[in-house]
């Protein structure tokens, strides 16, 4: 099979330049000679390229017969895809989680203190601290939740934050994703695989573990079940076998030991929730949906949802049932609204943001427009109300025509843009065919909330395969790595 | 005896995944016994009897204009047209089992991903005539293992006695269709019985079931059509046979109402009884010359009616 007899036994890390970013693995994080980091690049230094492919090769094999895959419809065939996994783990020190994990609890602490007050009294607006324009006008503004407090008064119950990393290795907030994030599968899965494939790395290494999640979910989810419950009935909602997440929803619910529904299997009689079971319908407490606020309920948004509960929301808002996460919480992640959260976060909780947003110019305000005005070759230029990329602008890739027509449309309407320093993101030490190259990477940890909060001591560490690339998102070729959380 | 809940989707998923496996191994026997057939060059009709037995005829004569070997093959084992295929079967028990992966083992998952992809990897070189009989083989070594699987990892309770029924309608289905392909489309002339070329192709019938040596330990002297037809369908203690799939399907639904409290259980217990009376109550002579087809079409009947009933009462909401 392989050609390439010299390259199999070179040592891993022969040749391997990180190219002036902050390097996961390489990078001097001020620490000692035996941190996690330096042991792990030692074994790794130990093994050859020939090794680890062969390695990677029986990893892709297993994730494949395990069906840990996303499906791609083309117009006659569903193909079956693994998310590429990579071997070298990404490692992260046990004071860098600490301060992340505050800085998490907090940012999700102030977000669910923002639904709750949008909802109901409206004080962060009246106060002047966020523009009601912003809030009010919000596309993902639910009107349907206005006055209505949900059990716990909380909205977010997990929330998946994407973090990137600079050139000098500072952790910023890029995203909030405070509707139905997805990924926490491959955490754990991809842990397994880690201890299956990778025995003599991980070996003796004080990792934090992984596997508590589907017990901290059901845990946070009877929490919030509607009051006078003693023993609530917890189901996972998901569009069914052909959502490309189908594979995540089927292993949370095993996790936490709970039926897996969908729409069809659910009933709503009398502003109360039924699953139909083979003993007739039974009660439902708690729903963990994985379908966006849209598709819930055909009687109260989409009518043309089949995916949906006809009257689930007449029985939310009666309080016999609780939505996992709370409808309306998108308007808590949308891009405008982001750039507010450091302010948030002094407004509701009178402390420093312990994690800082990506440095982030809201053009609504006169400073920040004449900013990006002057400065627009080296920003990107977001408008809010998009997503995927649409209607923005790259200042360094735009041409001169380009960036004058796009300051017209600023000054038009600089409420409805933000602008951002291009990124750089870190990079970490990835298997690219046979040989180990620097490739970006992003960090997605997930913040579960009940009556508290819990973060689970891991992430999703997405790396972009194609060189160069910043995408990590698995629709477009990117990987995953475990990432490992020291405990100490 | 409850045991968690059981989502009304799930039992009929569990049910249907049995029966297209079920259903796979039976056609996998069905092509292998049918190849012999065609081999055996007394057969007129070749390839045309598997059509029959499968009332597939119509299907195959949309897309092909005449019968022969290589595409009658084809239609059953790569054809994702005819959903009575092989490859559409491997994959409908697959999306089945996709369905049911929150309350399945993943030693069962990984098998039935592992062999719907080989079954899907299969060429036109995998169905070449010398290949049949092994791809066959292959195939039914697949079913095997799901079986094997189920027997020794799945949870017992509910969800398995549905499995259990699907499976078992199934296979007394089949075994009908597999003695009806010998008597119903291989022997227009009943002159021939009890001809050489009857009794060799009633030997190859019982191999196809799996039933040859243990039939010729019960008959060592007597081979004919009535002690062929009866054991296969009377028999206790041969796996294959209408007696046991019936009574293996009666204690699953049995099983339903004792232990789960499901009374409604009752009207699918009731088919299945009447069916086994149907069985052991005429003697299989009688059988044969009251009309063998007449007789295997009622019971193919009356295993619908029996799925009828259980769908009914337990999935009633589509």
């Amino acid at each position: 099979m392989k050609t390439d007899k010299g390259s199999d036994t070179v040592p891993l890390f022969d040749g391997y330049r990180h190219g002036g970013f902050f390097c996961e693995l390489t990078n001097d994080h001020g620490a000692k000679d035996n941190d996690a980091a330096t042991v792990i690049r030692d074994r790794l230094a130990g093994m050859t390229s020939g090794v680890l492919t062969e390695r990677a090769r029986s990893a892709e094999a297993e994730l494949y017969n395990l069906g840990i895959t996303f499906t791609v419809y083309t117009e006659r065939t569903s193909i079956d895809r693994i998310l590429p996994f990579d071997l070298i783990p990404r490692v992260i020190s046990n004071p860098e989680w600490v301060c992340l994990e505050l800085g998490l609890r907090q940012r999700v602490t102030a977000l669910n203190r923002f639904l709750s007050d949008i909802y109901q009294d409206q004080e962060i607006i009246r106060d002047g601290v966020i523009p009601a324009d912003l809030v009010l006008k919000n596309p993902n503004f639910c009107r349907a939740m206005i006055g209505f407090r949900p059990a716990s008064g909380t909205y977010i119950h997990i929330c998946g934050t994407d973090i990137v990393r600079d050139d000098s290795g500072r952790f910023l907030v890029l995203e909030d994703n405070a509707r139905t994030p997805s990924g926490v599968s491959y955490v754990i899965e991809n842990r397994r695989m880690m201890r299956r494939c990778m025995p003599d790395l991980i070996a003796d290494l004080d990792v934090a573990p992984v596997e508590e999640y589907g017990g901290n979910l059901r845990r946070i989810l009877a929490e919030v079940a509607p009051e006078g419950i003693s023993a609530p009935q917890i189901v996972l909602l998901s569009p069914g076998t052909y959502n490309s997440a189908y594979f995540e929803h089927v292993f949370l619910a095993r996790e936490m030991g709970v039926p897996l529904v969908e729409g069809r299997d659910l009933r709503v009689l009398n502003d109360r929730v039924y699953m139909r079971t083979t003993a007739g319908l039974q009660p439902v407490h708690t729903i963990y949906r994985r379908i966006d606020d849209a598709f819930l309920d055909p009687e109260a948004f989409r009518p043309e949802s089949m995916l949906g509960v006809p009257g689930l929301m007449r029985a939310y808002q009666a309080g016999h049932v609780t939505l996992a996460n709370a409808v309306g919480t998108g308007v808590a992640d949308d891009k405008a609204i982001y750039a507010y959260v450091p302010r948030m976060i002094r407004y509701y909780l009178g402390e420093e943001p312990v994690l800082e947003n990506v440095e982030t110019h809201i053009c609504a305000e006169p400073e920040a427009l004449a900013f990006t005005l002057d400065n627009i070759e080296n920003l990107v230029v977001k408008p809010v109300g998009e997503s995927g990329g649409y209607g923005m602008i790259i200042g360094p890739h735009a041409t001169a025509a380009e960036r004058d027509a796009f300051r017209d449309k600023l000054r038009d309407d600089p409420a409805n843009y933000i602008s951002q320093p291009v990124l750089r993101l870190s990079t970490s030490p990835t298997l690219c065919g046979s040989r180990v190259e620097a490739r970006h990477v992003d960090l997605r940890p997930f913040t579960l909330t009940g009556k508290s909060s819990w973060v689970l001591p891991g992430a999703l560490s997405r790396v972009a395969i194609r060189e160069g690339s910043l995408v990590v998102n698995s629709s477009q070729g990117g990987g995953s790595k475990d990432t490992w959380v020291m405990a100490s | 005896m409850n045991g968690p809940v059981l989502l009304s989707r799930y039992a009929e998923n569990m049910l249907w995944l049995a029966r297209y496996m079920e259903r796979i191994e039976n056609l996998a026997r069905l092509i292998d016994v049918n190849e012999t057939f065609v081999r055996l060059r007394t057969v007129m009709n070749g390839w045309q009897c598997i059509l029959d037995i499968n009332t597939d005829s119509d299907t195959y004569f949309l897309r092909h204009e005449k019968i022969n070997g290589r595409e009658v093959l084809s239609f059953y084992v790569l054809d994702r047209d005819n959903p009575n295929s092989i490859i559409s079967m491997a994959l409908a028990a697959r999306e089945n089992a996709r369905a049911l992966r929150p309350i399945i083992p993943t030693e069962m998952w990984t098998h039935l991903n592992v062999f719907t992809n080989f079954v899907r990897d299969l060429t036109l070189a995998d169905i070449a005539i010398n290949h049949v009989s092994s791809l066959c083989a292959r195939i039914k070594e697949g079913c095997q293992t799901h079986a094997g699987i189920m027997e020794g990892t799945l949870f017992r309770d509910q969800a398995w006695l549905f499995h259990q029924i699907g499976k078992h309608i199934e296979r007394g289905d089949q075994i009908t269709r597999l003695i009806d392909i010998k008597y119903q489309a291989l022997l227009p002339e009943p002159a021939m019985t009890g001809s050489e070329i009857d009794a060799s192709q009633w030997t190859a019938v019982l191999r196809s079931a799996a039933g040859y040596h243990a039939f010729r330990r019960l008959f060592p002297n007597d081979l004919t059509p009535a002690s062929v037809v009866g054991f296969l369908l009377k028999s206790h203690g041969f796996p294959r046979s209408l007696a046991t799939s019936l009574r293996q399907a009666h204690h699953a639904v049995h099983l339903l109402r004792s232990d789960y409290g499901f009374r409604d259980a009752s009207e699918g217990l009731e088919h299945v009884e009447n069916l086994r009376n149907l069985v052991t109550g005429v003697p299989t002579e009688e059988i044969i010359l009251a009309g063998l087809h007449e007789f295997l079409d009622g019971v193919q009947d009356g295993l619908a009616s029996t799925y009828n009933a259980i769908a009914r009462t337990f999935w009633p909401f589509d």
